[in-house]
């Protein structure tokens, strides 16, 4: 039996060397004893290994947890042995002729869950079955089928994972489904919800991704709400894109869809993180109804052709400009091989001068150098300044009012096709699904200061 | 109320406590914003829903499932000032706060309780919207201790740290409203094993508790700082914990009133056994829709239309307060259970009001009277009863109640009507209990089991190292009972010595004992008396600091003649916050004695005092002149002693 087995989960050092002369393991159900004569009755819990070895997770009768110093346990005594079972009892999820399809894909992250109640686990919720169980409003809305095509945390999405995905909603699509939902982790989201839009155009059907910003297995989730909604969305909703279903208010009242191209994650842990930049949502859902913010969208059609276009090369990436920054950072990419730099400059679009050499040597290795800006709002005008001027006669090419992000996933999916230099550069900056917006509207750019009068004023009468 | 009277050794009283206490803490206990920071004022407004989450078997806890079932719109009140984004659940917590595990340490020390080695933070879960997060964060900091009580030991279960919840602002229909101030705020909370017989005792340990608490010195004083809940069961009954007891005060009626019921609720359960309900499948609660029967009825609440004016008068709103579905009223015939409903319960309370508990909080159907029966029928309205006896006509041991209000709600009250009687088959329903200034309660909850508590996956655990644990053992004040023991002795009276360990004083009076070397009587009511009295009069004597009393101490302790002038020299040491008490003293010449002192005597024994006086007058007259002038500088008795041999006095000369 070696070290971190199950039966010894997470205790190592003293710790196991003490549960193995005391013939106990996780989950065994004890009596302990320590020298001040105190007894702990309870269940020998699994340790996080990051812990120290000195002490045993016991969970009382009484719920609660305590960690009992080694040294001063003097007898143990082993009452009986209950193993925590992961595994979430299936309910057929009821099917109804009325109803649409709609197939939810898993990536990872869980919106619906389980909780192990001794060890704070949480254990997906993820066939229709499980799901049913967890939350049942889900039946009324569509005939569920569901896919888990990886389990991975959202930051590990990456090439292999885009393609897959691409490929599988062809897949659906063909199959003749109604709707498509994406399960992800919301740190990358907006990448991925980037990058698809590109991969998959001209859907029939809606593809909504989402997730949840508190995790399914406490009381207060909003990932239940936020399935709800992204399931009626695929079901019912009318845009045909591939958009992001997140809160819209932090209080429970209802889900925005943000068009994959434009949308980003605006705090590490708010509700209502996902934000649209430059523009305006595409549409509030909830409980009953759909309220479209704008006719500029792709209506659902079945009759239309998908265009499936699943290429991604990786050789890119993004530079976060700063000030003093050193032309070899950018030197290293070019000698590492990498073929596309998204600049994320400073303003309109800036870097500082002794950047210039490097870049012209990387435009000339054929390296495909793009700017955006780190504002994130508003756009790169790079004639306006001599600064600008400077970089256009280098040869870096301003992606206007395009997200980083989406810029550094939409030169992935363009390297995909060609490195040709003049190709790869109309490719960019020509719009496939408003990446890039010819006007930004005056309510495309509202960030509430808090504070002032009218603000608080707002605040004060509308539900955060 | 006239309260009937209980052997409660008899019917096998046990009664245990949970004592919360708020702690002085700058901060919050997960996140940093400052404690203590009350606003009647919201600047923000949050709408959230609880969803229960599946339990261990893939089941939904039963109070979780009953607080869902209330479908409750939890609207939340926010202040920028005492909330951020933790309190909202929309930033994850920041490490516990270590100034509130060392006054847990404290508190366990003081009960001699074993200090846990490595200190867990769990959730518990609570769906009543009381905790935005639905759950409480929550760990053991200490276990098996003990507190001498009446001659015998009262053992200790556990102190733990806990944050604390919300203050409900409003509770109507499905719609409760909370003001998130107080959220988060850390308390401790001091269990007892269930070790106390009587209700007095109940009130006995409650002050035992809160004066430990008070005794670390380092706990919040004032309306709300601490509450207790209270155990109760009787042989036979089940743990009954009644809620959020404000004060030691309420404890007497209130465990005299729950004995009361489990009594009258075993009867009960006697009793349906008797006419052979002995499970689930003998019960049935026929719903009948009497909606049409009663279109006509002069009770107001019965008919649509006058149920809508009572709904828009009292600004129920559809999708808040207001539960879904049509307008009905619903007679619930309850077979075989003839009389149950009259049947005692508290003190002046009936089974009928059991019911009405649940429904009231289960279904939101709170408007009253909630429900009608026989036994509370409206006066004047005896046609309706009749049509309803005839409507219903069943055997004779069959009983109804009716309720109204929207359809979804009827189902639930109608659901949770059986399911109290199911309870009634097993005696004493597991309950948390509302607590009432009449020693009267009502229903909140089902109480909650340990499948509520799980791990707080966000919180690293805390090594409680035996150097801290020494640290503060070695500063820590001592436990009442021992302050208590050496006052007396010390010859303070009983009132003297609670007010100074319930209020503070105790801690300066030992200090300025044992570093100024003061007389413990003298500093005793010093502290616990004179202050009083200046404080009544308007002194603001909590300006002073600590170290600023022990110099004063230093000071009389050197100069006992300046007792003469205390009052005056802690007045200006209140005004002048900067000088030292010696310096106020000498800049007064308070202590110096004038040089020639006897020749102002000789001086004011010039003046003639008033001829009616006797010789004591007259004395006083003297007295006063001369210490108004010398107070301070001259000790009183020795200028009595020298104006005593007088003539001026004594009434030899005119």
């Amino acid at each position: 039996m070696s070290e971190g087995s199950d039966e010894f989960k997470g205790y190592r050092g003293r710790a196991l060397r003490h549960l193995r002369q005391w013939g106990v393991r996780v989950w065994s159900d004890v009596r302990v004893r320590n020298d001040a004569g105190s007894v702990f009755e309870g269940v020998i819990l699994p340790r996080s290994e990051s812990f120290d070895d000195l002490h045993i997770v016991i969970k009382l009768k009484n719920g609660y947890n305590v960690g009992v110093h080694v040294d001063r346990v003097v007898d143990v005594e082993e009452l009986g042995y209950k193993k925590a079972t992961y595994k979430i009892p299936e309910q057929e999820f009821p099917r109804r002729r009325d109803l649409p399809a709609v197939t939810l894909l898993g990536t990872g992250g869980t919106i619906a869950s389980r909780l192990d109640y001794r060890t704070g686990a949480v254990i997906p919720a993820f066939t229709p079955g499980e799901l049913y169980g967890a939350v049942p409003e889900l039946a009324d809305i569509c005939n569920l089928k569901t896919e888990k095509l990886f389990g991975v945390f959202s930051e590990n999405m990456a090439r292999e994972q885009y393609l897959i995905l691409a490929r599988k909603i062809g897949e659906e699509i063909a199959a003749g489904v109604d709707g498509i939902v994406i399960g992800h982790g919301t740190d990358t989201m907006g990448h991925t919800a980037a990058v698809l839009s590109f991969m998959v155009q001209d859907s029939p059907v809606p593809i909504v991704l989402v997730g949840s910003q508190r995790s399914s297995d406490r009381p207060s989730s909003d990932a239940a709400l936020n399935l709800i909604h992204a399931v009626r969305a695929a079901a019912y909703g009318d845009i045909a894109e591939v958009q992001i279903c997140m809160f819209g208010p932090t209080s429970d009242r209802y889900g925005l869809l943000h068009r994959g191209t434009r949308c980003r994650k605006m705090h590490s842990s708010y509700r209502s993180a996902f934000r649209t930049i430059g523009a305006i949502p595409l549409a509030l859902v909830d409980m009953k109804r759909f309220h479209y913010l704008t006719n500029d969208y792709l209506r659902r059609d079945r009759s239309r052709q998908v265009r499936i276009d699943a290429v991604y090369d990786d050789r890119v990436t993004i530079i976060y400009y700063y000030p003093g920054m050193a032309p070899d950072v950018v030197d290293a990419m070019v000698d590492r091989g990498y073929r596309g730099i998204v600049i994320a400059g400073t303003g309109l679009g800036h870097v500082n001068k002794p950047l210039y050499p490097a870049l012209k040597r990387a435009v000339a290795r054929g390296v495909h150098v793009v700017m955006t800006v780190q504002t994130l709002w508003g756009y790169a005008q790079m004639y306006v300044y001599d600064t600008g001027r400077d970089l256009l006669d280098l040869g870096v090419v301003p992606l206007d009012n395009m997200l980083p992000e989406t810029a550094l996933m939409k030169l992935c999916w363009v390297l995909g096709h060609t490195d040709d230099h003049d190709e790869v550069l109309q490719l960019m900056r020509k719009p496939i699904n408003h990446e890039i917006t010819e006007r930004e509207p005056h309510n495309g750019y509202l960030i509430l200061q808090g504070g002032l009068p009218e603000t608080e004023q707002y605040i004060a009468s509308h539900w955060k | 109320m006239l309260q009937p009277t209980l052997d409660y050794e008899q019917v096998g009283l046990v009664a245990g406590l949970e004592v919360h206490q708020q702690l002085l803490t700058e901060r919050k206990m997960f996140c940093h914003c400052p404690a203590g920071l009350y606003t009647r004022e919201h600047d923000g407004v949050v709408l959230r829903h609880m969803r229960p989450t599946l339990s261990e078997l893939g089941e939904y806890d039963g109070t979780a499932l009953m607080e869902f079932k209330t479908r409750k719109n939890i609207i939340y009140l926010l202040h920028e000032s005492n909330v951020c984004t933790y309190e909202m659940d929309d930033t994850p917590p920041f490490l516990v706060n270590q100034q509130a595990l060392d006054v847990a340490i404290e508190q366990c020390l003081m009960l001699g309780c074993d200090i846990v080695d490595e200190v867990h933070i769990a959730r518990k879960q609570y769906l009543d919207g009381s905790i935005p997060t639905g759950f409480q964060r929550t760990a053991i900091v200490g276990v098996n201790g003990h507190l001498p009580f009446r001659g015998r030991q009262l053992g200790i279960t556990q102190v733990s740290v806990e944050e604390d919840s919300c203050r409900e602002v409003a509770d109507r229909g499905h719609l409760v409203v909370w003001r998130t101030d107080r959220l988060g705020m850390p308390l401790i909370e001091t269990v007892t094993e269930p070790e106390l017989r009587t209700p007095e005792e109940v009130a006995e340990a409650i002050m035992l508790i809160g004066l430990v608490c008070r005794s670390t010195g380092h706990v919040r004083t004032g309306l709300g700082a601490s509450r207790q809940d209270i155990n109760v069961s009787v042989r036979g009954g089940r743990r009954v914990e009644i809620k959020g007891v404000p004060q030691a005060g309420w404890a007497p009626a209130l465990v005299h009133g729950e004995a009361w019921r489990q009594v009258n609720l075993l009867g009960l359960r006697d009793e349906l056994v008797r006419r052979g309900f002995r499970g689930p499948d003998d019960l049935t609660v026929d719903r009948v829709d009497v909606t049409e029967l009663l279109a006509a009825s002069r009770v107001d609440y019965l008919r649509r239309e006058g149920w809508q004016k009572l709904i828009e008068a009292e600004g129920r709103r559809p999708g808040l307060e207001l539960g879904e579905g049509p307008f009905r009223v619903w007679a619930l015939r309850l077979p075989g259970l003839a009389g149950t409903l009259d049947w005692p319960t508290q003190p002046g309370y009936v089974f009928a009001s059991e019911l009405a508990g649940r429904v009231r909080v289960v279904s939101g159907l709170d408007l009253p009277p909630v429900l009608l029966y026989r036994g509370n029928w409206p006066s004047g309205a005896a046609g309706e009863l009749e049509l309803l006896n005839k409507r219903l006509a069943g055997g004779d041991g069959d009983d109804w109640v009716v309720v109204w209000g929207p359809e979804q709600d009827l189902h639930t009250a109608a659901g949770e009507v059986r399911l109290r009687y199911l309870d009634a088959l097993e005696g004493v329903p597991s309950e948390t209990r509302q607590a009432f200034a009449d020693g009267h309660t009502d229903f909140e909850r089902i109480l909650p089991g340990p499948d509520r508590m799980y791990p707080d996956t966000d919180s690293p655990p805390t090594c409680m190292t035996r150097e801290r644990v020494e640290a503060l053992r070695r500063a820590l004040p001592p436990p009442p009972w021992e302050r208590q023991r050496r006052y007396a002795e010390a010859g303070l009276a009983t009132k003297t010595i609670e007010y100074l360990i319930r209020r503070g004083g105790a801690a300066l009076v030992d200090r300025v004992v044992e570093r100024c070397g003061a007389d413990l009587r003298q500093a005793g009511i010093f502290f616990g008396e004179r202050l009083r009295g200046l404080a009544r009069r308007g002194v603001d004597v909590t300006a002073i600091a600590a170290d600023r009393w022990e110099q004063l101490f230093e000071l009389l302790v050197e100069q006992p003649l300046l007792w003469e002038v205390w009052a005056e020299l802690v007045r200006i040491m209140v005004e002048e916050r900067t000088s030292s008490p010696a310096d106020l003293a000498a800049a007064r010449e308070w202590g110096r004695p004038p040089p020639n002192w006897p020749e102002l005597l000789e001086r004011l024994l010039a003046r003639k005092p008033d001829h009616r006086l006797d010789e004591s007058g007259r004395w006083r007259f003297y007295m006063g002149l001369a210490m108004d002038e010398l107070r301070g500088r001259v000790a009183g008795a020795e200028v009595a002693a020298l104006l005593q041999e007088r003539p001026e006095v004594r009434g030899e000369v005119r």
